[in-house]
């Protein structure tokens, strides 16, 4: 075909570059690029952070100041609400991250997880992608947190270095719990019923972890579950960053791996799943 | 030129209820095609299979050359699809809208802008570039979808109802929109459609589904010279599809319907 003039196809079928870039630089641009709607989302309604702030400022300023009192729970050196910070902080992401499944059913019956799945994007980065968004309103939740926190005089720490893992484990366990609850909306596929699941789902992952008393003071059935329990390690990372002289349990790099484990599985098996929510 | 989609025996059951059944299927490339039938006749079962949404129960079906099932990634590569419903996100604006699927589509960054601006000057919508959606009339919604399944131009366009609900100057506009794909890129466009006007006005070829299978297949013309010296359309579906649209529609596709009509007033 040298030298000679080609007229360029009237329908190109592959477009620009999709199919020359590498696997993984897609799968991070997809996932980047559905996160960003997030925020950009977030930014035009603030409404919605100041209501979320409620329910954590709620268990600080009444849960927290009553219990710090009676002082029943032993938490070495530091108060009971330094303690509690980072838990609270664990559990409103939590909340926000388990229901955030709905949206997938939402987003299927206004049609937009159709066209998401008609894209060449791989269905683990649609995956990944709303729990990185999940992520960013779990970042925002955390924003909350430390705003109250300083309201209480809690003895935070400020290293740069602590902040930003603090806001990696964030949006790590942000992205965990959401993709769980995707998987859940993919098995339920009706809004009623994974209302009723999420409810039934979230008090339990909050009581049996530590966000709220040690493992130390757990009987032992409690611990195991606790152990078992992966919000146990995202809480027990941020009590060492986030406030001064928390100290960690497991190690930060135990409850790093543990997490990110985790998270991989989950989203692997729900990219399985989640072309189950439009039959 | 080999067909832009061509189904074989495409068959998709749920259970113990057959939606598609032994579909065989023809669209060359640069047609519009229309896909009629009543309610539950297996319209949008169709076009989830050949979107590769769903995977078919038996059959095979084949989309600008590649296997729906294992080339799943090539055929999107090389479709748009516009659904039934109003999907575009009301909380961002029009362009972003676009420019959510130009970024999942894979459009480098450099052509990214001009295809967006290009998509948006084509379907009318350039002044509203940078209005929240949630403001936008049903018209240009749909028309605003139309620009975004057609950023990366694809072959094959899949259509799903895409005029149900609209006025009929919207109807008209969104009309010659799908026409002007076609002539000006090559597009080819597989509709479904409840709207006979619309049907004889626009494709080429019909097949009207009933009860989960193809019962006649052809341009409108050979179906109404087929069916009578004087008939339309109309009369045309009520030939091959009328016994059966009293048991047509479940719950949920009623819901849908009436949710987008919604939408749309």
């Amino acid at each position: 075909m040298e030298g000679t003039t080609e007229t360029p196809p009237r329908c190109a079928v592959p477009p620009a570059a999709s199919a020359k870039d590498p696997a993984v630089l897609a799968f991070l641009r997809d996932t980047l690029a559905l996160a960003e709607v997030e925020l950009r989302k977030l930014g035009r309604d603030p409404l919605e952070l100041l209501t979320r702030a409620i329910q954590p400022a709620l268990w600080l300023l009444i849960f927290g100041q009553v219990f710090g009192r009676i002082k029943a729970i032993p938490t070495g050196n530091q108060s009971y609400l330094t303690f509690m910070v980072p838990g609270i902080l664990a559990q409103s992401v939590l909340f926000i991250a388990i229901f955030y499944g709905i949206s997938v059913i939402w987003e299927r019956d206004l049609g937009i997880l159709q066209k998401l799945l008609v894209t060449p994007a791989p269905r683990s980065a649609l995956v990944l992608g709303k729990a990185m968004s999940a992520g960013v309103r779990g970042l925002s939740q955390g924003f909350i947190i430390y705003l109250l926190a300083l309201t209480l005089q809690i003895p935070l720490r400020f290293k740069v270095g602590a902040i930003v893992a603090v806001a990696g484990f964030i949006i790590l366990g942000s992205a965990l719990f959401s993709t769980f609850s995707l998987a859940v909306a993919c098995l339920v596929r009706t809004r009623e019923r994974f209302m009723g699941i999420g409810q039934v789902l979230t008090m339990p992952l909050f009581f049996t972890s530590n966000a709220i008393y040690p493992l130390s003071i757990m009987p032992p059935w409690l611990r195991a579950l606790a152990k078992a329990n992966p919000l146990s390690y995202q809480v027990d990372a941020l009590r060492v960053l986030m406030v001064q002289g928390g100290q960690s349990i497991f190690g930060l790099g135990k409850d790093f791996t543990v997490l990110l484990i985790i998270l991989v599985l989950l989203v692997l098996t729900t990219a399985r799943l989640y072309p189950n929510v439009v039959r | 030129m080999p067909p832009a989609v061509e189904t074989l025996g495409l068959t998709r059951r749920f259970g113990s209820l057959t939606a598609v059944s032994e579909l065989s299927l023809r669209v060359s490339a640069g047609s519009i095609f229309g896909l009629l039938g009543p309610n539950g006749a297996g319209k949008t079962t169709t076009i989830k299979m050949l979107t590769t949404m769903l995977s078919p129960s038996a059959g095979a079906a084949r989309v600008s050359g590649f296997d729906v099932v294992r080339q799943s990634v090539k055929v999107r590569r090389s479709i748009g699809y516009v659904s039934q419903m109003l999907s575009a996100d009301g909380a961002l604006t029009g362009y972003e809208n676009l420019l959510l699927f130009a970024r999942l589509y894979g459009i480098s960054r450099r052509l990214r802008r001009q295809r967006i601006l290009e998509a948006l000057q084509f379907m009318g919508l350039s002044e509203s570039a940078n209005m929240l959606v949630r403001n936008y009339s049903g018209g240009m919604i749909r028309r605003l979808e139309i620009a975004q399944s057609m950023l990366h131009r694809p072959a094959v366009l899949f259509l799903d109802e895409p005029t149900v609900g609209l006025d009929p100057v919207a109807r008209h506009a969104v009309w010659a929109h799908l026409r002007g794909l076609r002539d000006q890129f090559g597009t080819t466009i597989l509709m479904t459609t409840h709207d006979m006007e619309e049907a004889d006005e626009l494709c080429e070829t019909i097949a009207i589904m009933n009860l989960s299978r193809a019962v006649a297949i052809g341009s409108p013309a050979s179906l109404k010279a087929q069916v009578g010296p004087q008939a339309d359309l109309d009369d045309v579906f009520i030939h091959y599809a009328g016994g059966s649209i009293e048991y047509g529609g479940n719950y949920r596709d009623t819901a849908q319907m009436r949710r987008t009509a919604r939408r749309l007033s």
